[in-house]
C-alpha cells in the first residue's frame, strides 16, 4: 500500500510551509531517517526525515512551492513491489482524518484567514503607500530603523543572534549591526535582564527579548523593583529607558507553563508602560515609540499574530504614540474594547453581529498603560453598552477594571452591565479540545453582545 | 572569624592615612547619629547602619577614578559618603525630607547620585549584583575603561542571580569588581549556617573569575587588593572578586534583637579589629600627628555630622504634589 508522505506540522502555530528543496527524486530507495526534503516555515527551515522505508514513487508537490498547507500529500512512497502507476493515491488527505494539527488547535486564531481591512488612521497622510507585512517582519523593520538611529540602543536575548531569533523576529539585525549589539544571551532571564536594567541606568536603551514572556517570570523581580521604581525611588534622578519585549499568551498546543497573557499584571505597575500591539502597523510604529520612549516598556506580542500580514505605511519614520486607543470600526448599538489577539475575536464578531443588524464599534486600546479611557468612555457614552475581550484570566483583568472605570464615570450611560469576555479561569489544557475551550471565542463575543444588547 | 594580623607598619604618607582616618570617623560619626534619630522617631522604616564595616568602602574608594560607578545593596550610607555623597542629602534622606538625595521618596535603601554614579540603594538581595554588571556592560559597549563596583554581603552571594551574573561577567569580560562584604552573618543567619562552602571569594572560579580574600578591617589591605582588581578589570581581563572579611558591630536592622551573636563576640572584634582604631595607632606610632590633632579631626566630623543631623530635621516634608512626580520621565 502506497504512503503518502505529508507537508508537516513543524511548530505549534504552523499552517503553511514552503517546500525549499527535495533532497530525494522518483525512483530512489529511502531508509526511515533519511532527509527528504527541506521545508522552510517561518520560523526556520527544517528537514524532513522519512518514517518509513520505501521507493519515492512520485513527488506531488515540486521544490519551491511556497504557501504548502499542513497535512498536503507532497509525495508518494512505494512499497516493495508496487509502482507508481498503479498506486492507489487518494486526493490530498482530508483534515478530518488527520491528527489535529497545530493549524486546527490554535484555531480562533486561524479559522479563517480575516482579511482585516485597517481603518482610515488619522495619523497617516492621505496616499500614503501601504505595504503588506507581516507583524514579525514590522517588529525587526521597528528595531533595525531605531538601531539606525540610536548607537545607544541593542538588542539582547535568548538566540536573537546567530539563530535569527527563536520566532525570527530578529532576522537579519546581526547581519547589520554585529555582535556588540545584537547579544545572544545564556538561558538566564534574571541574570540578563538585570543586566540589561543596569546598563539601562548608566545610559544605554536595551530591547531585551524574552523568548516568550512566560519565561519573563524569573525577570520580574528587575522588570517591576529595579526598571520601573528607579525613577521615582531616585527622585527623578535616573530611571531605565528600555523595551522588554516577546510573545505572551497563548500559543498552540503548548501546555500551561508556556501559555498565559502577561497584559493585567504589566498593566498594574506604576512606572512601567505596557502595549499589547494587534496589527502590524501598530506593532512597528509602537516599538517605535517604546524604544524611544524615557521610561521602561514593557511590550507583549503574540506568537500566532506573528505570522499575520497587515497593510503598514511606507513612511520614513512611522511612529504610534503610546496610551492611545484606536477605533478600528464604528458603531452604534454596542462597544466592543479588546487588544492584541482578543481584536481577533472582536472583528470577527462584529462582522457576524453586522449580519443580524447589531452595529458593533469596535475599540483597540493597543496600549494598557497608559489607557485611554477617554476613547473608550465617549464610546460607551453612544453605545450605551459595552463587551470587553482580552485572552488573559477573568480575575482582576483589564475588563475588570474598565468595567469599574466605566461604572465610575459613565453609570448614567449604561444600559446593561458591562460584561467581561475573558480565558477560562484555569491553567491552559493541552487536549487539543479542552484548549479550545479554555481560550475566548467570537462566538462568547457575540453571545456577549446580545446579552447586553438584549437581543 | 578568626584575628587576622594586621598590617603593622605603613610606608603610607601621613596625608593619606590621615584621609582614611577621617572618612572612615564621618561613616562611624554619621552612622551612630543615624541610629540616635531613628531612636527619636525622626528615621522611620528599615535602617541598616555601616558601623565597623568602614575600612571596605574607604580603602576601596580610595583607588577609584572618575566616572567609575558603584551600587550597593540597602547597606548603603557608607557607600554614599565614601564616594562623596553631601553628608545632608543623605541624612536628609533618611528623615524623609525634601532636601534628601531622592526629595524623601526612597529613604535609607533607595538613594542614587547620578553626578557621584552612584546607583543606589537597592532592598531586593542580589539584585544590585546583575545591575552592577550592566552597569560595567554599558562601558565596555561604550568603549570606556572605567570599571564598576557591585557590592553584595555574604547573604547576597547564596542568591541565584549572582552566578547567573558571574557566567556573563566573565563569558563577556565585564568590568565589574564583585566586593563581597563577608561581615559574617545574613541578617541573622551565620555564614556556616548558610553557605555551604566558607570562601566565598572562590564562589567564581567556577566561571573563571580570580578572586581574593582580603582583611577587610584593614583599609590599607583593601586598598592594595582593589589596586590590583582595578588594574585587571582596566586592562579589559574581566571580572573580579573581592571577598572582604568583616564584622557589623550593630544589629542587622534597627529592630535586631541580636540574639543569634554573643555580646562578647562584638565586644572582641571591637577591641581587637576595629578598623578606625588600627588607623589612628598607624598614625600615632609613625608620629604623622599628635592625639590633638586627631581630637581636632574628631570635633571636625562631629561639626560635619551636627550640621547633616541639623539639615535633615530642618528640611520640609516634601509637598504633597511630589506623591505623582518622577513616576514617568517625559519623553
Amino acid at each position: 500500500m502506497a504512503i503518502e508522505i505529508l507537508m508537516p506540522a513543524l511548530s505549534p502555530t504552523m499552517e503553511e510551509g514552503t517546500l525549499a528543496k527535495w533532497l530525494v527524486k522518483e525512483g530512489d530507495t529511502v531508509e526511515s531517517g533519511d532527509i527528504l526534503a527541506e521545508i522552510e516555515t517561518d520560523k526556520a527551515t527544517m528537514e524532513l526525515e522519512a518514517v518509513d522505508e520505501g521507493v519515492i514513487g512520485k513527488i506531488l508537490i515540486a521544490e519551491g512551492t511556497a504557501n504548502v498547507a499542513v497535512n498536503t500529500a507532497i509525495a508518494v512512497l512505494l512499497e516493495e513491489g508496487e509502482d507508481a502507476a498503479n498506486a492507489a493515491v487518494s486526493a490530498p488527505a482530508p483534515a478530518a482524518d488527520a491528527a489535529p494539527t497545530a493549524a486546527e488547535t490554535a484555531a480562533p486564531a486561524a479559522a479563517t484567514p480575516v482579511a482585516t481591512v485597517v481603518p482610515e488612521d488619522t495619523e497617516i497622510p492621505a496616499g500614503t503607500e501601504m505595504r503588506s507585512t507581516t507583524v514579525r517582519e514590522a517588529l525587526r523593520d521597528a528595531m533595525a530603523e531605531e538601531m539606525r538611529r540610536d548607537e545607544t540602543v541593542y538588542l539582547m536575548g535568548e538566540e536573537v543572534a546567530e539563530y535569527q531569533g527563536a520566532y525570527k523576529v530578529s532576522q537579519g539585525l546581526l547581519d547589520e549591526f554585529g555582535a556588540r549589539r545584537v547579544i545572544d544571551t545564556p538561558i538566564t532571564e534574571h541574570g540578563f535582564t538585570g543586566i540589561a536594567t543596569g546598563s539601562a541606568m548608566a545610559g544605554l536603551r536595551p530591547i531585551v527579548e524574552f523568548m516568550t514572556f512566560n519565561f519573563a517570570m524569573q525577570a520580574i523581580d528587575h522588570i517591576i523593583n529595579s526598571a520601573a521604581k528607579t525613577l521615582y525611588m531616585s527622585g527623578g534622578q535616573m530611571g531605565a529607558p528600555m523595551v522588554f519585549r516577546g510573545a505572551s499568551g497563548a500559543a498552540a498546543r503548548v501546555g500551561a507553563q508556556h501559555s498565559q497573557d502577561y497584559a493585567a499584571w504589566y498593566a498594574q505597575i506604576p512606572g512601567l508602560k505596557v502595549v499589547m500591539p494587534y496589527s502590524a502597523a501598530d506593532a512597528k510604529g509602537l516599538l517605535k515609540s517604546a524604544i524611544r520612549d524615557p521610561n521602561p516598556v514593557v511590550f507583549l506580542e503574540n506568537e500566532i499574530l506573528y505570522g499575520r500580514s497587515f497593510d503598514v505605511p511606507v513612511l520614513e519614520d512611522y511612529t504610534v504614540p503610546i496610551g492611545k486607543a484606536k477605533i478600528w470600526r464604528e458603531g452604534s448599538d454596542v462597544t466592543i474594547v479588546s487588544f492584541g489577539i482578543g481584536m481577533q475575536y472582536a472583528l470577527e464578531a462584529a462582522d457576524k453581529l453586522a449580519e443580524d443588524g447589531i452595529s458593533a464599534e469596535v475599540i483597540d486600546l493597543r496600549s494598557l498603560r497608559p489607557i485611554d479611557y477617554d476613547t473608550v468612555l465617549n464610546s460607551v457614552m453612544k453605545t450605551n453598552r459595552c463587551v470587553t475581550v482580552e485572552e488573559g484570566w477573568p480575575v482582576a483583568s483589564i475588563g475588570n477594571h474598565l468595567s469599574a472605570t466605566i461604572m465610575e464615570r459613565a453609570f448614567d450611560y449604561l444600559d446593561a452591565p458591562v460584561i467581561n469576555c475573558c480565558g477560562k479561569d484555569v491553567p491552559m489544557p493541552y487536549a487539543a479540545n479542552l484548549e479550545k475551550l479554555a481560550l475566548v471565542t467570537t462566538d462568547e463575543v457575540i453571545a456577549a453582545v446580545k446579552q447586553v444588547t438584549y437581543r | 572569624m578568626a584575628a587576622k594580623k594586621k598590617t603593622g607598619k605603613s610606608n603610607t604618607s601621613a596625608e593619606e592615612l590621615l584621609g582614611y582616618y577621617r572618612d572612615m570617623l564621618l561613616i562611624r560619626r554619621f552612622e551612630e547619629k543615624a541610629g540616635q534619630l531613628y531612636g527619636m522617631g525622626l528615621i522611620g522604616g528599615f535602617c541598616h547602619l555601616y558601623i565597623g564595616q568602614e575600612a571596605v568602602i574607604t580603602g576601596i574608594e580610595a583607588v577609584t577614578e572618575e566616572d567609575d560607578k558603584r551600587i550597593t545593596s540597602y547597606r548603603d550610607h557608607g557607600h554614599m559618603l565614601a564616594c562623596g555623597m553631601d553628608p545632608k542629602g543623605v541624612m536628609a534622606e533618611l528623615t524623609g525630607r525634601e532636601g534628601g538625595y531622592s526629595k524623601g521618596k526612597g529613604g535609607s535603601m533607595h538613594m542614587f547620585s547620578k553626578e557621584k554614579h552612584f546607583y543606589g540603594g537597592h532592598g531586593i538581595v542580589g539584585a544590585q549584583v546583575p545591575l552592577g554588571a550592566g552597569l560595567a556592560f554599558a562601558d565596555k559597549y561604550m568603549g570606556n575603561d572605567r570599571v564598576s563596583f557591585a557590592y553584595f554581603g555574604d547573604g547576597a552571594a547564596n542568591q541565584g542571580q549572582v552566578y547567573e551574573t558571574f557566567n556573563m561577567a566573565s563569558l563577556w569580560k565585564l568590568p565589574v569588581i564583585f566586593v563581597i562584604e563577608n561581615n559574617q552573618y545574613a541578617m541573622g543567619t551565620s555564614q556556616q549556617r548558610a553557605s555551604s562552602t566558607p570562601d566565598l571569594y572562590t564562589r567564581g572560579a567556577a566561571f573563571g573569575i580570580p578572586g581574593e580574600e582580603v582583611d577587610g578591617m584593614d583599609v590599607l589591605a583593601v586598598k592594595a587588593a582593589t589596586e590590583k582588581a582595578v588594574a585587571h578589570c582596566r586592562a579589559g581581563e574581566g571580572p573580579y572578586i573581592l571577598e572582604m572579611t568583616t564584622y557589623r558591630y550593630r544589629g542587622h536592622s534597627m529592630s535586631d534583637p541580636a540574639k543569634y551573636r554573643t555580646r562578647e563576640e562584638v565586644q572582641k572584634v571591637r577591641e581587637e579589629r576595629d578598623a578606625i582604631e588600627h588607623v589612628r595607632e598607624l598614625i600615632l606610632a609613625g608620629n604623622h600627628a599628635s592625639e590633638d590633632d586627631l581630637k581636632a579631626i574628631d570635633k571636625e566630623i562631629k561639626a560635619v555630622v551636627n550640621e547633616a543631623a541639623d539639615f535633615s530635621r530642618e528640611s520640609p516634608e516634601p509637598a504633597l504634589e511630589e506623591l505623582w512626580t518622577d513616576i514617568y520621565a517625559e519623553a
